[in-house]
Formats: structure tokens, C-alpha cells, sequence
């Protein structure tokens, strides 16, 4: 029966084409934007997550200054080598510090200059950051003590000053210091906050102080927190550590931040969640409108069809048999619309997951989902006009004109 | 009258009235009808538009219930059933002929003439077989695969009736066959019917105000007013 009521439909949908296509279109845009976005949606989140997990979701940085609001910091009296040694020293959990300090300057090799930050280092920022060299050498103990004039540089650096050219053993200009290239950074890429990590310059903390910054100050304190242990609660021990260091009187608030990596990925999956329920609501009253436009249809193809359905009761069909006929075309036209959505949205997701470099993550629950709810929009609002279809008089179906 | 199971008329009508509406609206279409059919009999029910004719052949095809009165088919009591038993009833024992021809339209002559081995859940391979034979017997083998709207008024006709006997019901309900056809076309559809009649014993009931037509039929019911006012049997048909 079922089987039978199936080719029916097919059959009277063929004959329909053009109404049947305009008939499921709400349902093919709500299903396609279901998908587009949860399947973007994923795609983003993969990215965040792997970035943030490339930085190490163990990691904390304890800057100087609060945010004050978008993109604004007060300003308060930096850190030096002493508070970083200190955190390391007297907070138990703590893996790993690495110290740091950045300014903005600009690079020159040949007639070449790009504008880039050159940041003050020890080896440890290696490891804290999960970095590696793509071919070079780290500092050596001896630069490192004596502040030597030499440097490391990011994929982009080395592209913008060198192009094709092999950075090793060539020296640089920043500001007024020349200093040898013994490292390259491997790629890294753009951060989740969209900048670019590979346009940088490292060099020896105590050179950059020296030479560049000509104060002690450290702007950045990297820290990593051993496997299992608290973030929150090494957090906690930071800032009361910082407090003491920095004589801030209880009424007062911190002067300056420490920034969880964990904190930044709920943020970030935050955003995204709002979002993917944002968009759901919308693609859900598309499947509604979607919906009403099945029936609206099935009602105009009950009426048209008066007669059919007033010969099939004389012959003997049953209210079940004419139910399910109308029900089962409902259902098919309906499937067909998500159908059509899900392989638009496929192709859609592809496309604009290339645009948006963003990986393409192929999402099978929410295909089956798609397809399974417009089926069910179809049974929903296939049922009245398939009972009104059933309960016809034959006698007088038999006699509409 | 005895009760045995030989007996037991095919079609029996006893005391069936019919209203349409309530109060004073009501209509009075049936004013106590008492008909009995045998099978193998071949009957025409004649009278004016509003003599409540049509209104008796929708309650002996079951697609109506009497208001009053019981209507026995082969001993069934019709007006217990539920709409679903009625269909039940109609799938395996009637056929039905309508003045509208009423084929499927854009639906060719063997599918038509299948659709109801199709509510009796018949396999493809032998719906196909008994259609072509039904299609066959009415002379249009060669049609099979045109739509009505490719068929000639007559041809159209002569599909409902393979559509209406491909199932071998016990009785053939007419609703003016020939109402919508030329009177040699009528002339071709009546032969039909009397041969099938006479050929297969198929008992069939006819609505029509031709007495043209009436004459094939070996009875003649007349209806007045809703009520039965002549009966009578044809010597020559017989």
C-alpha cells in the first residue's frame, strides 16, 4: 500500500513540477541554512579549538594594565625579570614561565623594511608556546647572558625581508642595531584573534632590554601549568602573588590581567553557540513557513482532484488507502525539498568554507536530522488536507465539477 | 417467502425511506421503497428527475444508507456497516458505471482498468493480466496504453466498464451509461452490458430515462415521487 501510494506520488508530483518546486522551496532554504551554518559553524570551531590547543590550553598571560574596554588598556608599571623568577619560584603547578617584552619596530635587510615587533626572549618561550624552529638554532646560554646581537624570525618576516633567500647568517637592521638571523620560526599562522603569529622578530630578553627598550621592564609573563593541575586555582595564586609584589591595597582592584587560554576558547564557543541558536530559530520558522506552504498546496491539490479521490471511495478504497495516498505525497515532497537543501548546502558549505579558510567539517547528524525533520513537517502538515481527502462524501466527490 | 440460504434475494430492499436535511428543510427522497433483486437480472430503473432514483442506486451500491428501512445484500444488513465495511463492500462485490465516464485523467486505459485490483493489494504481473483481459472483453485491447483525453466519449465508457467488471463483482451499478453518448455509441455500451449479462450471469443495475435503453434490460423499475410506482418484467428480454 505504502509502496503504491509512493509511486502515486512521484507520479503526481512529476506532473506538478514547476508547483511542487516552488511548493517545497521553504523547506529546501531552511533545511540548507540548518546545515550551511551547523556545518560552518563546526568547521570554525575546529579551527579554534586546534589553534588554542597549538598554544596549549595550559597556558596563562599575566600582562600589566586591565582592559578598560574594546581594544583599550590603562596603563600601570610593568613587570620585571623579578616578578616572572617569583611566579616560577613560589607558585606550586607552575611548569613553565617565560618571560617577554615587545615593541613595535621596523626591520631592514638591503633596501627592504617591513614594519613588524621585535620581542625579548629566553629559550623557555620555545616550549612555553609550543614553537619550534623550522631551521636555525635556539639562543645559545652565553647570547643569552651577554645580550648578543641575535635574532629569530617569523615565516612572515622572513618572506617580506628575504622572499626566497635563505635568512640564516644574514644580518638585519632594527632601529639602529644589526643583528644575525640564526633561526626560523616554523608557521603558525593566523591567530584565533585573526592576527598574524609569524610576523615577529625574537631576540635575547637582556639584548631587547638593553639595546631596544633601554629599561627592565618584562610586558609579558607566559605561563604554562602542569598537566592536571588547576588553572583556575594557579590563577588565583598568580594574582594574589602579583598583589603582594605590587603593594595594591584590597579596596583596589589588579593593575594588571591574567588571561586563561580556557577562558578565551569558552569565549570564543560562546559567540559561536549564540549564534548557531540564532540562526536555528530562523531556520526553524523557514521550515514552519515551509511547512504551511505543503499544506496550502496539498489543500489546492484535494480540491483539484475532488473527483479522483470520489471515484477511488466508489471503487473502494478505504479512508486509510486515501489518507496515506495524500500523506505519503506530502512526505515525499517534503523529503525532496530537504533533499534539495541538504546537497545545496553541502555544495554551499564547501564553497564558503574555502572562501572563509575555515575546514570543511563534514557534519552526518545534522544531514540525518534535516532530512528526518522535513519529513516529519511533511506527515505534520500533510495530515489535514490527506483527512480532509479521506472523509469525502464519494457521492458528492463524484459529483464536483 | 422462506428464509433458506437459496433464497436469499441478492438485493433486498424493505420499507427504505431517505431524508436529506433536518426540519423543515427536509427532503423526502425515498418514501418507502420495497425492492427485490435477483442475480443474473438485468434492471432498469427509470423515472423523472427528482423520483428519487438516484438516490436508491447510491444506497444499493452502498455508497449511501437508508434514514429508515433495511437494504439486504446477499443477506447483509447494509445499514449496520461502518463507511470502511461499506468500502469493503463495494471493493469485492460492486462495479460501478457512471454517466461522467469518471476515468483518471492523464492515467492510460490499463492503469484506469487496474485501480481497482490495486485497493484489492493484487500483484503487478496479474493486475496487468486481468486488465487486458477485462480491456480485451470490451473491445479495446488495442487502447490500452492511451489516456481518456485520447478516447472517443464511447471508448472512455467502455473502459469504465472494464474498470467496473475486471473484479467480477456480483453486480454492475449504470448511473445513465449512455447519458453523455450519441445513440449509436448508447446502442454499442447497451450490447455491452447485455452481453455480459447474458454471457457471465453479471447482474446489473441501471439508472436511465431513455426507454430506448430500458428496453435491453430484462426489468423495468419505475419510481414516482419516491416511491416504486411500476415493475415490470419484459417478455422479450427474458
Amino acid at each position: 500500500m505504502v509502496w503504491n501510494a509512493l509511486l502515486l506520488a512521484l507520479r503526481e508530483i512529476r506532473r506538478n513540477v514547476l508547483r511542487s518546486c516552488l511548493t517545497i522551496l521553504g523547506i529546501v532554504i531552511g533545511v540548507a541554512a540548518v546545515i550551511v551554518m551547523v556545518t560552518l559553524g563546526g568547521g570554525d570551531t575546529a579551527q579554534v579549538t586546534a589553534k588554542i590547543a597549538s598554544l596549549g590550553t595550559n597556558l596563562l598571560m599575566v600582562r600589566p594594565g586591565q582592559r578598560m574596554g574594546f581594544g583599550q588598556m590603562s596603563t600601570a608599571a610593568q613587570f620585571d625579570l623579578a616578578d616572572a623568577e617569583a611566579v616560577e619560584r613560589e607558585i606550586r603547578s607552575v611548569l613553565a614561565i617565560s618571560p617577554a617584552s615587545t615593541a613595535p619596530t621596523t626591520a631592514v635587510f638591503g633596501n627592504r623594511n617591513w614594519s613588524t615587533s621585535v620581542t625579548g626572549i629566553d629559550n623557555r618561550y620555545f616550549g612555553v608556546r609550543n614553537w619550534t624552529l623550522a631551521s636555525g638554532r635556539e639562543f645559545t646560554d652565553s647570547e643569552l647572558r651577554a645580550g648578543s646581537s641575535v635574532c629569530i624570525v617569523g615565516a612572515t618576516v622572513r618572506k617580506e625581508l628575504f622572499g626566497a633567500q635563505d635568512p640564516l647568517d644574514n644580518k638585519l637592521r632594527l632601529e639602529k642595531l644589526s643583528c644575525t638571523v640564526i633561526g626560523l620560526l616554523q608557521a603558525k599562522g593566523q591567530s584565533t584573534m585573526g592576527s598574524d603569529q609569524d610576523d615577529l622578530v625574537l631576540m635575547p630578553l637582556r639584548a631587547f632590554q638593553r639595546r631596544i627598550a633601554g629599561n627592565q621592564d618584562i610586558g609579558l609573563i607566559q605561563v604554562s601549568v602542569r598537566d592536571g593541575a588547576s588553572t583556575e586555582q594557579v590563577k588565583q595564586d598568580i594574582e594574589d602573588l602579583l598583589r603582594t609584589r605590587r603593594h595594591i591595597a584590597p579596596s583596589e582592584d589588579d593593575d594588571f590581567q591574567v588571561l586563561d587560554m580556557k577562558e578565551i576558547t569558552q569565549m570564543l564557543a560562546g559567540t559561536t553557540q549564540v549564534l548557531t541558536a540564532l540562526l536555528g530559530a530562523v531556520a526553524a520558522v523557514s521550515l514552519l513557513v515551509g511547512g504551511i506552504g505543503i499544506m496550502n498546496i496539498m489543500l489546492v491539490s484535494v480540491t483539484e482532484r475532488t473527483r479522483e479521490i470520489g471515484i477511488r471511495l466508489a471503487i473502494g478504497a478505504l479512508e486509510r488507502e486515501v489518507l496515506m495516498q495524500f500523506l505519503v505525497e506530502a512526505v515525499v515532497l517534503a523529503s525532496f525539498g530537504g533533499l534539495t537543501g541538504i546537497v545545496l548546502a553541502l555544495a554551499a558549505s564547501v564553497v564558503l568554507a574555502d572562501l572563509m579558510s575555515i575546514p570543511f567539517v563534514f557534519n552526518p547528524g545534522i544531514v540525518v536530522l534535516a532530512f528526518l525533520f522535513s519529513a516529519i513537517v511533511g506527515v505534520v502538515f500533510g495530515f489535514f488536507p490527506a483527512r480532509t481527502a479521506a472523509r469525502l462524501d464519494p457521492i458528492e466527490a463524484l459529483r464536483h465539477e | 417467502m422462506s428464509d433458506t440460504h437459496a433464497n436469499t434475494p441478492l438485493i433486498e430492499l424493505q420499507g427504505v425511506t431517505k431524508v436529506y436535511g433536518r426540519g423543515a428543510a427536509a427532503m423526502q427522497a425515498l418514501r418507502g421503497v420495497d425492492l427485490r433483486i435477483d442475480a443474473g437480472e438485468f434492471v432498469a430503473v427509470m423515472g423523472p428527475s427528482g423520483s428519487g432514483k438516484s438516490t436508491c442506486l447510491n444506497i444499493l451500491g452502498c455508497l449511501d444508507t437508508p434514514t429508515a428501512g433495511t437494504y439486504r445484500f446477499g443477506g447483509v444488513e447494509v445499514g449496520g456497516l461502518s463507511r470502511n465495511q461499506r468500502a469493503e463492500l463495494r471493493r469485492h462485490y460492486l462495479g460501478f458505471v457512471f454517466q461522467g465516464f469518471n476515468l483518471l485523467n492523464r492515467t492510460t486505459a490499463l492503469e484506469n482498468v487496474e485501480l481497482p485490483l490495486l485497493y484489492r493489494g493484487i500483484h503487478l504481473a496479474e493486475r496487468h493480466r486481468l486488465a487486458r483481459e477485462a480491456l480485451t472483453a470490451v473491445g479495446l485491447a488495442e487502447w490500452a496504453t492511451h489516456t481518456p483525453g485520447e478516447l472517443s466519449g464511447g471508448q472512455q465508457q467502455r473502459v469504465a466498464i472494464a474498470r467496473a467488471i475486471v473484479t467480477a463483482p456480483d453486480v454492475l451499478f449504470a448511473d445513465e451509461p449512455t447519458g453523455n453518448l450519441d445513440s449509436a455509441r448508447s446502442r454499442e455500451i447497451m450490447e455491452l452490458l447485455t452481453r455480459f449479462n447474458r454471457e457471465r450471469g453479471l447482474t446489473i443495475v441501471m439508472v436511465t430515462h431513455e426507454a430506448d435503453m430500458a428496453a435491453f434490460a430484462s426489468r423495468s423499475v419505475r419510481f414516482v415521487d419516491g416511491r416504486v410506482a411500476a415493475d415490470t418484467r419484459s417478455t422479450e428480454a427474458a
